[in-house]
This record gives C-alpha cells, structure tokens and sequence, in this order.
C-alpha cells in the first residue's frame, strides 16, 4: 500500500483511536452503575427494590455431580424460605449453575456480579472455588461455602471467604488412618481424578500413608474406560483402594474395578458420599464401599431441631450430604441481613466476629475464613445407602 | 449447463416409461414440485452479490466514511439502552466482550487460515490456549504485566502455528483436518496433564492489565467489562487494517492462487509451502493475541476453556459468514456468539436450534452469508470451490435399468 | 515412563486394546466409506453410533431385561438388541444424508459447506438427546454375566471382549464381501473411484451414496451394541470420543480404504492402551496423535493407502 492510501490509513487510525477515547470518556461520564476499577468503595451493594437483598447460590445443580451442589441448594432454600416467612427484609435467592466446572465458574461469577447480588453460599466444588473467589474477592461479594474442603483455599488471603466444614488437612489423615490402622491394609492403591479437591485430598492420604502405597494413578473424569488403572491396581495386588474424588466417577472405576476381579475394600472421600455412587457401580459391587465426611448424618443429629421434617416438607425428599451445612452457610449470611447488614462489606464485617449455633456445629470463623477443625465421620454402604458408623477417630481407638 | 443445438441425427427420444403404481406417481409429482422450486430459487435475484457489486463500485472515501460509522456505532454499543434490545437475559456489556468481541477477533484469524489460505485448520483453539496460558504463566509465576506479555503472547503463538505448520502442511486437504484436531486436543490434554500449568486445575488470581494514566476506560477490573470491551474493539481493528494490506499485498495473492489451483501456482513460481506456513502463523498470531485477553479478563482459566468445541464454532462462524469475506466472517462470529445469548431464555434448547440453524443455513446458503467475491463467482459458475460432493454428476442423473 | 508396565502388562492391555479398537475400527468404517465415495468427513458419525446405543438399551428396557441372562434366551437377547442398534443407527445415518448432505450435493456446495452442515447435524442431535433423555449417564443392564474365558500370560480374555473382537472381525468380513462381491458394492467401489465415469456406466449415484452411508450407519450399529455391552452405559455425548479416535483410526489405515479402517482400528486401540501403560492414561490420546502424525508423514496416505478396495487386476 503505498502513496494516498497511506496517508488516509493513518488519518483513519487517529481519528479511530480518537474516537475510542472520546466515547469511552463520555460514557464513561454517562454511566451511573458501579464503573471504575477495584477500588475499595465501590462495593457490592444490596440490589433489587427496596427492601430486598440477593444472594445466590453458586453449585453444580446439573452435570455429573449435580446431587451435591441440589442437596445444598435445598437446604439453602429452605433457611431464606424461613427467614423470609418472618417478615422484614425479604431475599432474593438466585441460582448459579456452575455444573462443578471450573471452567464456567468466571463467567457465571460476573453474571454475579451484576445480578448484584451481596453474598453467596457456595461454591461448592473446591475447583470452581479457586477459580470465582477471586472474582467474589474483587467484588467484595461475602461467600460461604458449605462443602469446598480443600485446604489450599484458606491459604489465598481472601477476606471475603469463609467455610463451615471442616477441611482436608483433617479429613485426609482421617481417611488415611482409616486404611492403615482399621482395615489394616499393606499395600494400598490411592487414585484420583486430578481435580483441585480430588488430587489435594489424595495427596494428603498418599503423604500420609507413605510407603504404605503400592499404586498411585490419575483417571480422567470424562473418559469410560479405567482398564490401565485398574490393571495397575490388580497387578499390584492391594489390599485397600483410596479413592479421590466425586461419586460419578468414583462408582464407575469401583464399578471397573469389581468387574475385573478386585475385591479389595474401597475407601473414598466426601465427594463420593452419594447414594448415587451405589446406583453407578452397582449394588453388588458397591457394597462394603467407605467414605469419609467432616459432616455428621443429620438424620441421627440431637442438635437438628425440626430441620429433617422441614426440610422433608420443603425439598420434598430426606436431606442428604452437605444440606444441613449449606443450611447452616445461609443462615449466617441471613443473620447478618437480619441484623440490618445489607452490603457485602458489612455482612463481612458482621461475619467476623460471629458466635453462630448452626444445626451441624458452633460456627466461628478463624482470621482465614476457617473455621476450627471438626471430627471426621466414616460411611459405609450397607444394603445399598450410605450408613455412617461413626467418628473415624473414635473407630480407631486411637 | 450449456445449451446444445438440436443435432438432427440425434437418437429419437426415448419411448415414455411404463405405467407407474401410485407410489411412484407421487414420487415423480414430488420430483416436479421439487424441479419446480429449483428454478424458482435460480431464479432469484442474488441479493447480496448485487450489494456487493454497487459496494465495490462507491468510490474510497465512502467506504472510509462507513467504516469511521461503523468504529463509532461499535465504540457506543455496550449502552444499558442497546443491551435491553440485545440481551435481555444476560449482561450485555459482558457478553459483548465475550463471547461476542473474542468469537469474532478469532474468527478473523482462522480466516486468514481457512478463507484467504484455504487450508481447512479443525484445531485453531490450540493458539487461543497458547495465548491464554502464556499470560497465566508469566503474569502468576513471573510477574510480568500484561502489556509485556502480549507481545510474548503473539510471538509464541505463531512460533507454534510454524511448528504445527512444517511438517504437515504438505498433507491433503483432509488428512490436514484430522492433524490440526489432534493438535487442539494435544494442546489441551498437555496442558490438562502438566502441572507447572496447573493440571485440569488451571491457574487462577491472573491480574488485570495495569491501568493506563488514570483514563476510567483504561482501568482494568472485574466490575466494569467496557474497559475489556474497547480493548478487544482496538485488537479488531488493528488486525482489519492487517488484514486489508495482505488480501492486497503479495501474500494476499499467492494465497488466491495457491486455494485456487496450488500445482498451477508453483509452476508461476509460487511457493506455496512458505505462503502456508504465514498464513498459519497469522492466523496463529491472532489466535494467541485474543488468548491473552481472554486470560487476562477470565482471571482463572482451565484446559477446558479451551475445548474442541470452540474450535468447531469458529470454524462454523467463519463459513456461515461467508470464508473468506473478513465483514462476512465478523457477522458470522457476532451471529454465532450472539444468538445463543439473546435467546437465554430459551435456556435448554438454544444449541437444539443453534445445530438445527446451521444445517439450514448450508442448506439455503452454502456460501455464507456475505461471500467473497471469489465465493460469488464460484457458486454461479456451478462450482464450489474447495471440492465438490459429486454435483457435476447430479445434473444428469440416469436410471439404472433394473 | 514406565517401561517396565509394558512388558508387565503386555498380555492384559494387548487383549484390552484389541477390543476397544475393534470398536474402533467398525466406527471408522462409516467414516472410510462416506468419505470414499462422497469425499466428506460425515461430523455427526458419532452421533449416528450415539444413537445406536440407545436403541440397544431401549431394546433392552422393552424386553424388561434386569439381570444377566444364560443359553438361548442370551443369543436371543444379544442378537435382538444387535439388530435394533443396526437397525436405528442404519435408518438415522439415511434420513441424516438426506436432510444435511443431499441438499448440499444437489446445490453443488463446497465441502466446507457440507462440513459444517454436519457439524450442525451433530450438535443437533446431541442436544436432541440431551434434553429427551438428560445429560446423565445412563447404565445398561448387565445381560452377559463377565467370566474368564481363558487367560493369555496375564491377560484374562473376557466373554464380553471376546464378543466385541469376534463380532468386529465377522462385520468386518461381511462388509468386505459385500463391498467386493455384490452389485452395489461394485457401485460404491465405483463411485468412489471415478464418479463420472460410474454415472456413465450407468451407475445410479442416489443409491450409491445412501447404500453407503446405510451401511456405515448399520456398522456404527454394530459397534453401539458391543459398546453398551463392554461399558455398560451410554449417554447423549457417547459419541464424541469414539468418533474422534474412529475418524484418527480412519485416517490411519488410509482414509476410504475398508481394511484400512479395521487395521487402523486396531492400531489405534493398541498403540493407545501400550501408550496408557507407559505413559499412564492421561497421555494415551496424545499418544494416539502423535503416532497419526509421524505416520502421515512418512506415508501420507495412511497404512494401506487410499483405495477403497484393493483394486482387481
């Protein structure tokens, strides 16, 4: 391109470049919802008509571990449900479904943040954890998850972050303990499926077994076929498998795993506590399977009050693993709402120095967000559902 | 199809065929209507073409005009007003940066790939993630900042496009297909498996590029996406001028001649492996550029932002545009990004409609929307341009006999 | 890199691979023969084998089958659910070609244009599927009961995997018979060649292309029922995967050649479980890919070329 043309191609870059710069000023000047950068003031502030606040639940309600993220939702439902019931200020509750992905979880966060919303409980999966709670960070939008156990998240200096379940650095050792000193295994094979929460808590259980383990491996949550793993773990002739990981993929390499001939006992974690892990692999094949949990069985609580019926007369179905501790992440959060905080920043502040008696335990949140550590119970399947047999410490007799 | 003067010792016509049952009545009735509708359809005045001649022929500086038009319209779009009508269910000012800005800075690049080179790319996220992760790497680890970065960015994605180019770029059409899949998906996977990038894990905390002076649509952060959008808006335009210069440039004309007959092409003195290989790596280049914005405003990202699936959409953005035709491909990507958006609402069903759109759109417009003039002239002569399904032989069909 | 699993588990993952490639290879076999005669990469392949396994498991509901099954009634059942997949999957690859190709070969578009247009047809029907039947997935019932056949080194051969192979190579056998000895498989062996010249010798092009993409559809039929019976489960992107690696196996064995696409099949589902042994799983697909690659480069035309047949003297 040469002569005249020239010449116009770089009037029209100016005048292009000026133009940005002209319209961006003005619209900048025009517009009146939170603009600007991650200033300080320009917090997130209750949203919607007067008299309403919104906060969302952020989990995966559809996808390959939606049970998890459904259980929760419910027993978030069911706390504003009741909290609304009392008059005052009314809230909103919206949904985000992140389908668990950590892929999606940026993109639905900013839909967040302009729903406006003020503070989340959620989410669920410690993965999507690490990938919108800087986004909630930045946005000053208070989240309380229920379920992410990953302990590397209390570690991001986040101050708008809290959890109420106890994490992996209990819940790991537990299990592990479990392998070593009650089934007394040997030789021990731990696999997981390489997700935030799956590979943290496996590595907790394989640094704490230590030479006990015979086979390590990665499986890939999408794909069918586990028949390297599982020949692996055949050929290496262990007496216990450890499993990291959700109860999708979970109940299909037990499943692989039964199939192929492996009988030893299968231990996996608090993803995996779903009935829908027996449902995968097969009642047959799925029982005598543990799994470990920070959370209690609900069920069988004597702090509970009327929370099972209520929540039977609300969802519709017996709560499951995590409801009553997201019942618990919203009923935090409406505390402080309940208490006149209607901005994130001031449901954060209220948060911090809160003594909160919830269904599942006495919630208060350490400097990081954490709260203290909280016993570890043990399930089995028997007769095809999960039955919890008791705290993993007092099983042990240690 | 050319018309053959009557040739007096033709063979006579051949006897009328025997009396056929109801079903094949029916059937010949169907063919007749459906003859019917194929003239109708020939006959119809090619819209777009016509706008496309009267276009070509307005003098330069109309076409400057429309263009600083356009720039403005673009730069005034992420208005709450313009997003009522655009996205009722979603946040406009997000969504125009992505998918809609990305969708369509990518399908520029795959562009210059698919519709200037005429190579068929199946795996152009690969450069998108080799862009992405670069920020998130030397942003997280590093500490570079991203205006550092992108360059960097840039310069490994199209190192890349080089690698993947050399030794396939010899293969056919086809066999180049499957190859650039594998490359997308070998892409992915490595990044899913190594953790020094973060496994299935990703890298999260990826910092905003650093404010410019203290201009507001400069400053960069998670509350306010215009900033992101008039950066993407800037991209665009730099890589339409690029793109303008090429088409007309030296390269632009090897590229025409290499899609249009490549053997003809090397014996003009083309070389035609080299004239690949840039296009590879523009198309390359482009992809990488995006791939750091995109990081820098996902702040987290993970292998799978980067599936196969993208790749398909933005190969299907730039043929529903029109391949080749850079405002047919822009149309196509905004079209693509945007319909599934605008119709939220219809939540569960929107890529039922999206595949069920894109099969009727080949079907009624296999040119695309806006074709280039290569394209144009193509479909009236009755070819299609890279290859045919055997519609040379649909003209005259012949029975078999029983 | 552990050298050491393969020697260890050579015998286990040969047996592996060779019935995860037959599956394979009878997939890639729509793909080969699709693309020899229409030159198209026919997209929504996988979908047309997706469909197939859900007309198994659909089969396997009606019959109201709960637990394994023994002597005739297995025969009975397996060979029931074998004919609803070819059946299904053979009907849906026709209609396929006449709603998303016929249109396109008649308007005489490019093969961007019929690619994409495939592309369409596949995102179609996995959301078709999606939302009819939800995005779980959804276990098959256990109709053969897995037993030890026999063991080779340390390999057990299963009854399910020696099913899946068996069936594959018998397919694969027909199909070449019909492909080399019948009147339409001359057809297509002709069209593929030299469409013009076929149309000349009075082949009727119409019926060429959807014998073809019938029996494309019947052997991805095939492939549906053995992968429901192997894997136990299918779900609305069932397809995706194995039509990846089908078409990767297609073009390795030479894409339009028919025992290209069984030798490619198998290959594949080798050098994929080998590579899983050494490398560990997470690398068996890049793995795959790369031997593509490097394969193609040095015969780019794949294993055995490009014909469709090999050619009669």
């Amino acid at each position: 391109m040469r002569g005249p043309l020239r010449h116009t191609t770089k009037a029209v870059a100016i005048l292009g470049v000026a133009a940005i710069l002209l319209a961006a000023c003005s619209s900048s000047k025009k517009s009146n919802v939170s603009t600007g950068g991650s200033s300080a003031t320009s917090a997130a502030s209750g949203g919607g008509s007067k008299g309403t606040v919104k906060i969302g639940f952020f989990g995966a309600l559809t996808g390959p571990n939606a049970q998890l993220g459904i259980n929760e939702y419910n027993g978030t439902k069911l706390a504003v449900d009741q909290f609304n019931k009392k008059g005052g200020t009314q809230v909103d509750l919206v949904k985000y479904d992140s389908q668990g992905d950590p892929a999606q979880a940026p993109q639905l966060a900013q839909k967040a943040i302009s729903d406006k919303v003020v503070a989340i409980v959620g989410p669920a999966f410690s993965g999507e954890s690490k990938a919108a709670d800087p986004i909630f960070e930045q946005a000053h939008i208070v989240n309380v998850t229920a379920s992410a156990t990953n302990p590397g998240l209390a570690t991001n200096g986040w101050k708008y972050w809290h959890r109420v379940v106890g994490n992996d650095n209990a819940q790991g050792p537990s299990a592990a303990d479990f392998i070593s000193k009650k089934l007394a295994a040997k030789k021990v094979a731990v696999i997981d499926d390489n997700q935030e929460y799956s590979l943290g808590i496996a590595n907790i259980v394989r640094q704490t077994l230590g030479s006990l383990v015979a086979f390590s491996d990665h499986i890939d949550p999408k794909a069918q076929d586990y028949s390297a793993t599982v020949n692996g773990a055949k050929a290496a002739n262990v007496d216990a498998i450890f499993y990291g990981g959700y109860y999708a993929e979970g109940g299909r390499l037990l499943k692989q795993l039964r199939d192929a001939g492996v009988t030893a006992p299968f231990v996996s974690d608090d993803g995996a506590e779903d009935n829908k892990l027996v449902s995968t692999a097969g009642a047959a094949n799925a029982e005598g399977a543990y799994a470990t949990c920070p959370c209690g069985d609900v069920t069988q609580s004597t702090t509970a009050g009327t929370f099972v019926q209520d929540y039977k007369a609300d969802a519709g179905t017996d709560p499951a693993i995590y409801s009553a501790e997201a019942y618990d992440a919203a009923s935090v959060i409406l505390q402080a709402i309940g208490a006149g905080k209607t901005t994130g920043p001031d449901i954060n502040t209220y948060l911090a120095t809160i003594d909160f008696k919830g269904i599942t335990k006495e919630i208060k949140f350490g400097d990081n967000g954490d709260i203290a550590a909280s016993g570890i119970y043990i399930y089995k399947v028997t007769s095809g559902s999960f039955q919890v047999q008791g705290l993993v410490s007092q099983l042990i007799g240690s | 199809m050319t018309t053959q003067p009557e040739d007096p010792e033709a063979a006579p016509p051949p006897p009328p065929p025997p009396e056929r049952g109801r079903l094949a009545q029916l059937t010949a009735s169907a063919d007749h209507v459906r003859e019917r509708l194929r003239g109708v359809r020939r006959n119809l005045p090619d819209i777009t073409g016509i706008v496309g001649a009267w276009w070509d022929r307005r003098p330069k500086w109309q076409h400057w005009i429309a263009m600083l038009v356009a720039l403005v319209l673009a730069v005034l779009a992420p208005a709450t007003s313009v997003g009522r009508i655009m996205a009722p269910s979603s946040d406009w000012k997000t969504i125009l940066f992505n998918p809609i800005g990305v969708y369509v800075l990518l399908a520029m690049g795959l562009n210059i790939v698919v519709g200037l080179a005429g190579l068929l790319d199946l795996g152009y996220v690969a450069f998108f993630a080799i862009g992405s992760y670069a920020l998130a790497t030397l942003a997280t680890k590093q500490h570079w900042n991203f205006w550092a970065v992108l360059p960097v960015g840039v310069v490994i994605a199209a190192a890349a496009g080089v690698i993947l180019g050399a030794p396939t770029l010899r293969l056919r059409g086809d066999y180049l297909a499957i190859v650039t899949l594998g490359f997308g998906e070998i892409i992915r996977i490595v990044a899913n498996n190594s953790n020094w990038l973060g496994g299935p894990r990703g890298i999260s905390n990826i910092p905003h590029p650093p404010a410019i002076g203290h201009i507001k649509a400069l400053t960069y952060g998670v509350l306010d996406p215009k900033p992101y959008y008039y950066l993407v808006l800037a991209m665009i335009v730099l890589v339409i001028f690029i793109v303008r210069r090429l088409e007309r440039s030296r390269v632009g004309r090897a590229w025409q001649a290499i899609g249009e007959d490549e053997d003809a092409a090397e014996l003009m003195g083309v070389p035609a492996f080299k004239f690949k290989l840039w296009a590879f790596a523009m198309g390359a280049a482009i992809g990488g550029m995006c791939g750091v914005l995109f990081a820098a405003k996902q702040i987290a990202i993970t292998p799978d932002n980067f599936q196969f699936l993208l790749s398909v959409l933005i190969l299907a953005a730039v043929v529903l545009g029109g391949s080749g035709n850079l405002p047919g491909v822009m149309l196509g990507a905004f079209l693509v990004a945007w319909l599934p958006e605008r119709f939220r609402s219809l939540q569960n069903y929107r890529f039922l409609i999206f595949g069920a759109a894109l099969v009727a759109l080949m079907i009624f417009r296999p040119q695309g929307l806006l074709p280039s003039r290569r394209r144009r002239e193509e479909m009236v002569a009755g070819e299609g341009g890279m290859g045919r399904l055997g519609a040379e032989v649909m003209e005259t069909p012949l029975e078999t006999p029983a | 890199m552990h050298f050491h699993n393969l020697v260890d588990q050579f015998w286990p993952s040969t047996v592996d691979g060779l019935t995860v490639g037959a599956i394979y290879a009878l997939i890639a076999l729509g793909y080969t023969l699709v693309y020899g005669v229409l030159k198209l990469i026919n997209f929504a392949h996988s979908e047309i084998f997706m469909i197939g396994t859900f007309a198994s498991l659909f089969l396997l509901h009606g019959l109201d089958i709960k637990g394994p099954q023994a002597g005739a009634t297995l025969v009975g059942v397996l060979l029931l659910s074998l004919l609803a997949a070819m059946g299904a999957s053979g009907i849906a690859a026709v209609l396929l070609e006449r709603i998303a190709y016929r249109p396109l070969r008649r308007r005489g578009a490019s093969r961007l244009a019929a690619l994409i247009s495939a592309i369409g047809a596949s995102l179609f029907l996995q959301e078709f599927f999606a939302l009819r039947y939800g995005r779980d997935l959804l276990p098959f019932p256990r109709v053969l009961k897995k037993s030890t056949l026999f063991t080779i080194g340390g390999g057990q051969v299963r009854n399910d995997k020696m099913v899946v192979f068996l069936a594959a190579i018998i397919m694969m056998v027909v199909l070449d018979r019909f492909v080399n000895g019948t009147r339409l498989g001359r057809g297509i062996r002709a069209t593929a060649q030299d469409p013009e010249t076929a149309v000349l010798m009075g082949v009727n092009i119409d019926r060429v292309v959807v014998a073809t993409f019938a029996l494309g559809g019947m052997m991805a039929g095939v492939a549906a029922m053995l992968y429901g019976l192997r894997f136990e489960n299918t779900q609305y992107i069932a397809g995706f995967l194995p039509g990846i690696k089908a078409f990767t196996a297609a073009v390795l064995g030479g894409i339009g050649n028919i025992r290209g696409a069984l030798l490619g099949g198998l290959v594949l589902g080798l050098l994929e479980t080998y590579g899983a042994s050494v490398l560990g799983s997470q690398w068996k697909d890049v793995f795959a890919f790369a031997i593509l690659v490097v394969v193609l480069m040095f015969r780019p035309t794949g294993l055995l070329g490009e014909a469709l047949s090999r050619a009669r003297a």
